[in-house]
């Protein structure tokens, strides 16, 4: 089970989105780019002035990936082992996020796999963006 | 006395900045080094704050030097681990009253200021420059080498130290809690551990060249075989256990493609070092080990995890860096302490050097050949982490003892030590030193 979220000033946009199960990116308009984790300010020109967030397609695809058999996180140490993918979103591959591939075994990830995003609800109700490979039921 | 963080002005971070304008200027002189636990125990005369003012008197005691002829003093404030005072534990007044206190009542305990420690060592009473350099020793380094080239401090102490707690590391605080801040949350819901980001690396690294785990047996068998001769350290101190290649590779994983011994032991340590000017130093005791040149990386991750591309192009702009502020070519360094906590990155550090010539992709197969103190092309003859427990300063100290030629049963044999190099730790952040027998190298 993932850790509850409380939005903070910063992230509210995100976590508010993810709960309507939309998935935003913060992005300069000045800059034309993207960038997450957010930030106070755009990356590139350190303007907050022009900083939105915007929706994504929800289509990336899987960067690489790790296995936990050692978590941190007391609420996730039940689900050990478990998935920890990078995943590149198809509107900038630079831009990633992690996911813990719900419905794929764990160490069978298909490196380079398209993914689509889905949603799972933290401890606290809030709900999480998450990422399926595309075709998985 | 205030103490601010040094500016970033004081490290070279771009490239064309030429050859160091104070080359072979400043010199190391002295050493000095508390002694290693796993976990402090919570007597006064093993807090973080007494084992560094042991520290720091060795340093000057090996380098003969008047602690009164001392003016300067630059260090890294913070001292975590990973391990923080818990909210609800009562506060160790007999610890903290045992020493001279500052505001802070942790100062010395969880953390360390200059402040904490000149009131502590009153015979530093010419100390006029304090600065601090987080996060680890090779900033520190940089900044105390900058500030005796420009001037602001003609002999300086630099310290680095380290605390850890009872508990498992990064097991407490937040990441125990039931939820989490929002900007938090972004990382942590998915509970990568520490060692995450390079095992990705690290695995992307292995699918572009071919390379696989097993591959890495050699470097962390080396590792802890030089550390293990190295008085200094936690291993060779408390648990003189080598790791042979098939422990690596049956050791539990952490998070694959990195297991145990792909991540280094917190510890307690500290270490202090005495650096002069290049003038002064031709007439103290010890052989000065002359700083070359300085330079430092800051590279930015686009996103959480930085890519393979990105590190890549971050360490051979580092190795460049390096070698033109120190004005030598990379044939010209006779071995290299590149920083390896985590083991799996010290291959970028090295292929981003072109040490021994290698290319990118090649650090693995380098490795299955001779790595040895005893052989032509020694890797992390300080052991560094991996040898001997979390400091990310054995590889410094080893230098300069390679060039003193006082590292004991760890001294190199196949080649002559004249010019190393270290630094670290992230491949995308870091600060690096190379050192030479001569200041006119």
């Amino acid at each position: 089970m993932k850790q509850g979220v409380i939005p903070d000033d910063l992230t509210r946009p995100f976590w508010e989105a993810a709960n309507e199960e939309r998935l935003v990116i913060q992005n300069c308009r000045d800059c034309d780019r993207l960038q997450h984790p957010p930030a106070p300010v755009c990356g590139k020109c350190g303007s907050d002035a022009a900083l939105e967030w915007k929706q994504m397609s929800g289509r990336g695809r899987i960067y690489h990936y790790g296995v936990v058999h050692d978590c941190p996180i007391r609420l996730l140490q039940d689900d050990q082992p478990f998935n920890c993918a990078v995943i590149n979103l198809d509107e900038d591959p630079g831009i990633q996020m992690y996911s813990h591939l719900p419905g794929t075994p764990v160490d069978e990830v298909p490196v380079g796999a398209a993914v689509e995003l889905v949603f799972e609800t933290a401890a606290n109700g809030q709900k999480v963006p998450e990422w399926r490979v595309v075709g998985d039921s | 006395m205030s103490t601010p963080n040094a500016p970033q002005s004081m490290y070279r971070a771009r490239e064309g900045l030429g050859v160091w304008e104070h080359r072979g200027q400043v010199a190391a002189v002295g050493i000095g080094h508390g002694p290693t636990s796993r976990r402090w125990d919570g007597k006064a005369d093993t807090s973080v704050g007494a084992i560094s003012l042991l520290a720091l008197r060795k340093a000057i005691e090996d380098a003969g030097v008047n602690p009164a002829d001392i003016d300067g003093l630059v260090m890294d404030e913070r001292t975590t681990t990973g391990a923080f005072w818990p909210r609800d534990q009562e506060l160790p007044w007999d610890v903290i009253n045992a020493y001279n206190r500052t505001d802070a009542p942790l100062d010395g305990i969880t953390q360390l200021s200059a402040e904490w420690i000149l009131k502590n060592m009153p015979e530093l009473a010419g100390v006029q420059f304090t600065m601090y350099a987080p996060v680890c020793m090779s900033n520190a380094i940089v900044v105390a080498a900058q500030a005796i080239g420009e001037g602001r401090a003609h002999t300086c102490l630099v310290l680095k130290a380290w605390h850890n707690l009872p508990g498992r590391y990064y097991q407490s605080g937040p990441n125990a809690d039931d939820a989490i801040p929002g900007t938090a949350a972004m990382r942590s819901l998915w509970g990568a551990p520490a060692c995450y980001g390079t095992a990705i690396q690290f695995a992307e690294y292995c699918r572009k060249y071919g390379k696989n785990h097993d591959m890495m047996a050699p470097f962390i068998s080396n590792s802890r075989r030089n550390g293990l001769k190295f008085p200094e350290g936690y291993w060779a101190q408390h648990r003189p256990e080598e790791i042979t290649p098939e422990d690596y590779k049956a050791a539990r994983w952490i998070a694959k493609p990195a297991n145990l011994f792909d991540n280094d032991i917190p510890i307690m340590c500290s270490a202090a070092y005495l650096f002069t000017t290049a003038e002064r130093a031709q007439h103290l005791k010890r052989k000065p080990v002359y700083i070359l040149g300085h330079a430092s990386s800051r590279g930015q991750a686009r996103s959480f995890v930085p890519t393979l591309d990105e590190v890549e192009a971050e360490c051979a702009s580092s190795g460049r860096k390096l070698l033109e502020a120190a004005g030598i070519t990379v044939d010209d360094v006779s071995f290299e302490n590149l920083y390896d906590g985590f083991p799996q990155f010290h291959q970028f550090h090295m292929e981003g050097l072109r040490y021994r010539g290698i290319q990118p992709g090649e650090a693995l197969d380098f490795y299955q050949t001779d790595i040895s103190i005893g052989g032509p092309n020694p890797v992390s003859p300080s052991g560094g982490n991996i040898g001997s427990g979390r400091s990310r300063f054995w590889m410094h100290t080893d230098c300069i003892q390679q060039i003193q030629r006082r590292a004991g049963e760890r001294q190199v044999t196949g080649v002559e030590p004249v010019i190393g190099v270290s630094g670290g730790p992230m491949p995308t952040g870091g600060n690096f030193t190379c050192w030479s027998a001569t200041g006119d190298y």
